[in-house]
């Protein structure tokens, strides 16, 4: 009941995607990773709203809009607990949690100046591996340099 | 193993590496065979090399093939500019092989992919050089016996040295002990680490050289680059910490042999040279032999 009324804090859309449960200090960089500064739909989010599981959170909402596997892909490596839910009339089509890939193409460049994909016109692909302490790291396919989740620059 | 290209150590298996190793003894002993039959090799150094590039044309026209190719990129259509994939789809045209060496990192990974032949890395930047690598694994097998269970110790600048990280990949596969000695600065990656810990296998890192001695089946030397310390001061304090005297190999075991991929500086002492522990003369003529197995290998022939 509670946790209905702190949605509607952000406006309800009749189609498009909403992605909750983004880290609070993450939902500018999910923002950025999605384009929206670019879109023409309509847009609403919020963000250091209350949640029992995270802490704080924010949430985003995109009328008219659906996102393919590549995109939630995208989110999973800033957002990692992040739900994508797909609204149509009102009404919640679907609700996926996004998992984090194995490996990933064309979404963070390689830290590596000297790496191939910063010098020739190559498509980045990683795999993805966790450290000792859970953290996420990307080790490129063509340089088989480490770049870490500090270091990840998104195209 | 037929038609594919051979990139990073990791590209072949502990038994494919064993089979290469295999073939190349039979190449020592009778390194002549007319087995390409004139077929075209392409050697392209887009970065000169002179000890990998002449071993494979050596091994090349001892296994009766023909060679074309440049030993720098200055004199050809790269300096115009020209794209590495436009560059490897014309080359592959006229060859039935590619070797090449590059400065960029992951370049010979991409030009196996764009290529319709198959390609051999003589070494991408500071990533990966895997027919050094077997090389370093044939001498390793052949003052040894084995490849399983040594000791092994590398030495000096482990955080840059390529033949380092091709090595200690490759002997993961061996249960090998590492000690690996080096400073602060110029400790192994954790990205090449990562191989001994998915092995299970330990490792112990040192900043002092003379305790592990007594210790090591392999002591494998490399060379500590002033250009690597942003602090020129840093590189003073060091340079003269990690150099093997002959002395120092009074205590060690009859069996330990000395590897360096050369060329040398200053980091074995020329004393060393007349020690019958020093085997990195032969290493280097042994890289002739792998490269004609490999070569045999992915042509087919053998």
């Amino acid at each position: 009941m509670n946790n209905k009324r702190k949605e509607l804090i952000v406006s309800a859309i009749s189609n498009g995607t909403v992605i909750d449960h983004i880290p609070a200090e993450n939902v500018y960089q999910v923002f950025k990773m999605l384009k929206l500064d670019k879109t023409s739909h309509q847009v609403y989010f919020g963000t250091n709203l209350e949640s029992k599981k995270y802490g704080r959170k924010g949430i985003i909402k995109i009328s008219d809009t659906y996102f393919q596997d590549e995109v939630i892909n995208k989110i999973a490596l800033v957002a990692p607990t992040a739900t994508l839910i797909e609204i149509r009339d009102y009404e919640v089509y679907s609700k996926v949690s996004v998992s984090i890939p194995t490996s990933i193409e064309g979404i963070v460049k390689c830290f590596n100046p000297n790496c191939v994909t910063n010098k020739e016109e190559v498509t980045t692909k990683f795999e993805v591996l966790t450290d000792e302490t859970g953290k996420l790291k990307l080790a490129c396919h063509y340089c088989e340099k480490i770049t870490n989740k500090n270091n990840m620059v998104f195209f | 193993m037929k038609n594919r290209s051979l990139v990073s150590i990791n590209d072949y298996s502990k038994e494919e590496i064993i089979r290469i190793l295999d073939l190349a003894e039979e190449f020592e002993k009778q390194p002549l065979q007319n087995l390409l039959g004139g077929r075209v090799v392409a050697s392209l150094f887009f970065e000169p090399s002179t000890r990998t590039r002449l071993s494979f044309e050596t091994a090349i026209q001892q296994l009766g093939g023909n060679v074309i190719g440049f030993a720098s990129a200055a004199s050809t259509s790269v300096s115009k500019g020209e794209s590495l994939k436009d560059t490897i789809l014309m080359v592959a045209n006229y060859s039935n092989l590619i070797v090449m060496r590059h400065p960029v990192e992951g370049s010979a990974r991409y030009a196996s992919e764009v290529s319709s032949v198959p390609i051999i890395n003589a070494g991408d930047g500071a990533n990966q050089h895997p027919t050094q690598c077997l090389l370093d694994l044939y001498s390793i097998r052949k003052t040894q016996g084995t490849l399983d269970n040594l000791e092994v110790t590398f030495v000096g600048d482990l955080k840059y040295g390529r033949t380092v990280h091709s090595l200690v990949i490759a002997l993961s596969q061996f249960n090998t002990k590492f000690h690996l000695v080096s400073p602060e600065e110029l400790k192994l990656p954790s990205a090449v680490k990562r191989h001994i810990k998915e092995a299970k296998l330990s490792y112990e890192q040192y900043t002092d050289f003379t305790d592990v001695i007594p210790k090591s089946d392999i002591i494998y030397m490399t060379r500590i680059q002033r250009e690597r310390f942003p602090d020129p001061l840093e590189y003073e304090k060091v340079k003269n910490a990690y150099i093997l005297e002959n002395a120092m190999l009074d205590n060690s075991k009859d069996n330990v042999r000395i590897l360096h991929p050369l060329p040398r500086v200053n980091e074995i002492s020329t004393d060393v040279d007349q020690n019958p522990k020093a085997y990195y003369f032969q290493q280097a003529l042994n890289g002739v032999f792998v490269r004609q197995a490999l070569i045999a290998t992915i042509m087919g022939v053998k």
